[in-house]
């Protein structure tokens, strides 16, 4: 029966129609649906790993012994798992082992823009790009078949507006794979050099064979329209160009995208009189054109950043583009913010009101970063919060010491802060490290982790202690704070810095959205004793506005978290 | 011939499951359907736009400047902030609900005024209603959604308020459905 499905949802219904039984991932937008949905399987065996390198090596493991398996992951996820990709592609697999990776053009939930169509080109393994959910299930299934035939992992390319798009797609049947039964093989398995160089010969052939192959496969499709324009495009971008030129230009849609055919795109070129390569981000595909000694419009007309859309294309190509009016008054932004009751807001009043340098991480709290707060002063990738104040204070010293700190949440701690916290450890800098344990990864929508006792499913599981975890790094000082008690962050907090010694703070309170959270009823205003000073102001919370000089609690989104209250001189906020 | 329908509001409002039953309807009604949502950052308060697209083949799954038929939007400032992306005499259905953005709650920004009246003068038809009292009034402050869409129903003539209520109750939990049915109906009434 027909479905809507977005593109996540459809490859983890791809996942369990290839008979996939191993699944490992981390979250990240826009990758994170693939393994909700897939977890809902029961066929398949799910997990959260704690970062994207773990994810990787658990697929590969489950490959070895012959399962079909599968991880997930964000594109800068797979910088994380950049190391065992690299070396996958040399031992290749045993049964097939599919790896999703999801840019975000555009950033709207990433740090960089990157193109990971690059990583599959520089470890050598082949990409496929599916442009809608129908190709995103079809892909992944015969991704598995291309892994075991090619012996190599398979990347199955993901952006966000494939991933986030809901479109129809007809599920089949699960099928049963082939057993691969495990079988010792030291040369394939073992890469130290005298094998990797032996293994290296063998993953240039299979690239030449995948060349071959890409030549008339069906993941390449040539769509013979009008011949004025020959369009070289794929992904999200075959949309929009669809969308722009209907049947006024012929498409040559690539959804294997890593090797890139040659003979195809010479064929395509030579029946149409201008080529047009349409590609969101770098010009992969306009390159290789380029090295075909093909003629080609492309980035010299379209932008190497954001992403696309069909009046993009449109207005940079010189055709009509509809037009729509717009108010003449600019609209006040609305820019994300933390939640009502969020238990990251008392901490980052406190960091901003003792003016520390808050070097940050990945993660809702990165929105500590913006007004009136503007705490976070530095936010770069998953951990460099903690081993970024480690060299902060090494090169400053006692100038830095006193007032810099770095926060990171409970989820992004456990993917790559426990590194750099061994770091401050080992190496000693006087550092104050604040661990913010909401019991949750939050950001990508409430995904469970190694600190928060529970698996994938919900069911119980094991939980890492972060003090004892601390404790056996050898810190001594190990403090917990309740960020709903300004008055204790504060004194802590003061005290942490003043130590002469690596510290870590664990500021702890579940996020305010999760459900078992109970909440006190909405604060209201006495409007007798407030003098509309503001002093409530100073936290950013949505909940809280001043209308004609006097606070005013919005009861639907205030949860009586109580921060407001301690700011209060004139005691007018009453629970 | 595609009609495009772009549902924006504040995060948290409630639009992924508009878009949801919205998908539903079109897909049972044996349209060609494409939902695009944000997921992430953007969630949290911040301002969220979806678009749902649906015709005999439907490409692009987003909703550019100039082609919106309609904008359904959850709050006021959101409505006027898409507004270029309305089709010349498409039709706004707007909550005149007013949630301030934090550049207003720190006083950096004035809350425009007059935007109804302002969208109109642009052209665009503009249904206006408080979607808060409906939802309030069936039972809970977070049926706004369904409220809204109750509203948007009668602008599509081909489909039953019939098949809208079948799509309703296999997008919401059974508990719940009651409550928004009520919301459906008083949004699709007033």
């Amino acid at each position: 029966m027909k479905q809507l499905m977005l593109g996540n949802q459809a490859v983890a219904r791809g996942l369990y129609e290839a008979g996939c039984s191993v699944v490992s991932s981390y979250p990240g937008t826009p990758s994170t649906e693939v393994t909700e949905e897939a977890a809902k399987y029961e066929e398949m065996y799910c997990e959260w790993a704690p970062n994207e390198k773990v994810a990787m090596e658990v697929a590969f493991g489950a490959s070895l012994a012959g399962k079909r398996s599968f991880c997930g992951m964000k594109h800068v996820g797979l910088n994380v798992a950049a190391d065992p990709l690299f070396t996958v592609s040399y031992t290749g697999v045993n049964a097939g082992m599919v790896i999703v990776v999801a840019d975000d053009a555009g950033m709207h939930s990433s740090q960089n823009e990157q193109d990971s169509r690059h990583h599959a080109i520089a470890s050598k393994i082949p990409m496929l790009e599916p442009s809608d959910s129908a190709e995103a299930r079809e892909f992944t299934m015969r991704a598995f078949e291309l892994s075991e035939q090619f012996d190599t992992p398979v990347i199955l390319k993901m952006c966000t507006r494939v991933a986030h798009s809901q479109s129809i797609v007809e599920p089949g049947e699960r099928i049963t794979p082939p057993v691969k039964p495990y079988e010792k093989n030291i040369a394939k398995y073992v890469m130290m050099p005298g094998n990797a160089k032996r293994r290296h010969p063998l993953v240039e052939q299979r690239t030449r064979d995948l060349i071959a192959f890409a030549e008339n496969c069906e993941f390449n499709r040539v769509e013979m329209a009008d011949t004025s324009i020959g369009v070289i495009t794929s992904s999200t971008c075959y949309q929009y160009a669809k969308e722009v030129f209907g049947d006024k230009a012929s498409v040559l849609k690539l959804g294997m995208i890593n090797p890139l055919p040659e003979k195809l795109i010479l064929d395509f070129a030579a029946k149409v009189d201008k080529l047009v390569v349409i590609e969101e981000l770098d010009p992969i595909i306009e390159n290789h054109c380029k090295q075909l000694g093909l003629t080609v419009t492309g980035k010299d007309v379209l932008p190497m950043e954001d992403e696309f859309s069909q009046n993009l294309i449109a207005e940079k190509l010189g055709l009509p583009v509809p037009a729509g009016k717009k108010l003449e008054e600019t609209m006040p932004a609305r820019p994300p913010v933390m939640c009502a009751g969020c238990p990251h807001r008392g901490l980052f009043y406190t960091l901003s009101k003792n003016k520390c340098t808050v070097l940050g991480d990945i993660g809702c709290y990165t929105l500590g970063a913006v007004a009136p707060l503007n705490s976070i002063e530095m936010t770069l990738c998953m951990g460099a919060s903690i081993s970024s104040i480690h060299g902060f204070n090494k090169a400053l010293g006692k100038e830095a010491e006193g007032k810099t700190v770095a926060v990171i949440g409970d989820s992004t701690f456990m993917h790559s802060g426990m590194t750099g916290l061994a770091n401050i450890a080992y190496n000693q800098s006087n550092s104050t490290v604040i661990i913010l344990d909401n019991s949750i990864t939050g950001m990508t929508g409430h995904q469970q982790n190694p600190t928060t006792g529970y698996n994938i499913k919900g069911d119980p599981a094991g939980k890492i202690d972060l003090e004892s975890l601390c404790r056996a790094m050898g810190f001594e000082h190990i403090r917990v704070v309740d960020p709903y008690d300004l008055k204790q962050c504060d004194t802590v907090l003061k005290e942490e810095l003043a130590v002469e010694a690596p510290s870590v703070i664990i500021s702890r309170r579940p996020c305010a959205l999760l459900k078992y959270v109970k909440h006190n009823p909405p604060l209201k205003v006495d409007t007798d004793a407030c003098r509309g000073c503001r002093s409530c102001m100073k936290l950013g919370c949505p909940a809280i506005s001043i209308k004609d000089k006097k606070a005013v609690i919005d009861n639907t989104l205030c949860v009586g978290c109580g921060v407001c209250q301690q700011l209060c001189a004139f005691d007018a906020l009453k629970a | 011939m595609t009609t495009n329908v772009m549902i924006v509001g504040v995060g948290g409002q409630g639009s992924l499951l508009a878009s949801k039953l919205l998908g539903r309807l079109l897909l049972d009604q044996g349209y060609d359907v494409k939902v695009s949502e944000v997921h992430g950052m953007s969630q949290r308060g911040g301002s969220v736009v979806t678009y749902v697209r649906f015709g005999e083949h439907v490409y692009s799954p987003i909703i550019d400047k100039g082609e919106a038929d309609f904008i359904v939007s959850f709050e006021k400032l959101e409505a006027a902030r898409w507004m270029e992306y309305l089709k010349p005499g498409g039709r706004v259905i707007v909550n005149t609900q007013e949630i301030d953005p934090m550049p207003v709650i720190t006083g950096a920004a004035q809350y425009p005024t007059d935007l109804v009246a302002k969208m109109e003068a642009l052209g665009a038809k503009v249904d206006a209603m408080d979607a808060l009292a409906i939802a309030t009034e069936a039972g809970s402050a977070k049926a706004v959604n369904i409220a809204l869409m109750g509203r948007l129903s009668r602008y599509f003539d081909q489909i039953t308020e019939e098949a809208w209520l079948e799509a309703l109750a296999a997008s919401v939990p059974a508990k719940f459905l009651e409550l928004n049915r009520k919301a459906f109906s008083l949004g699709r009434a007033e």
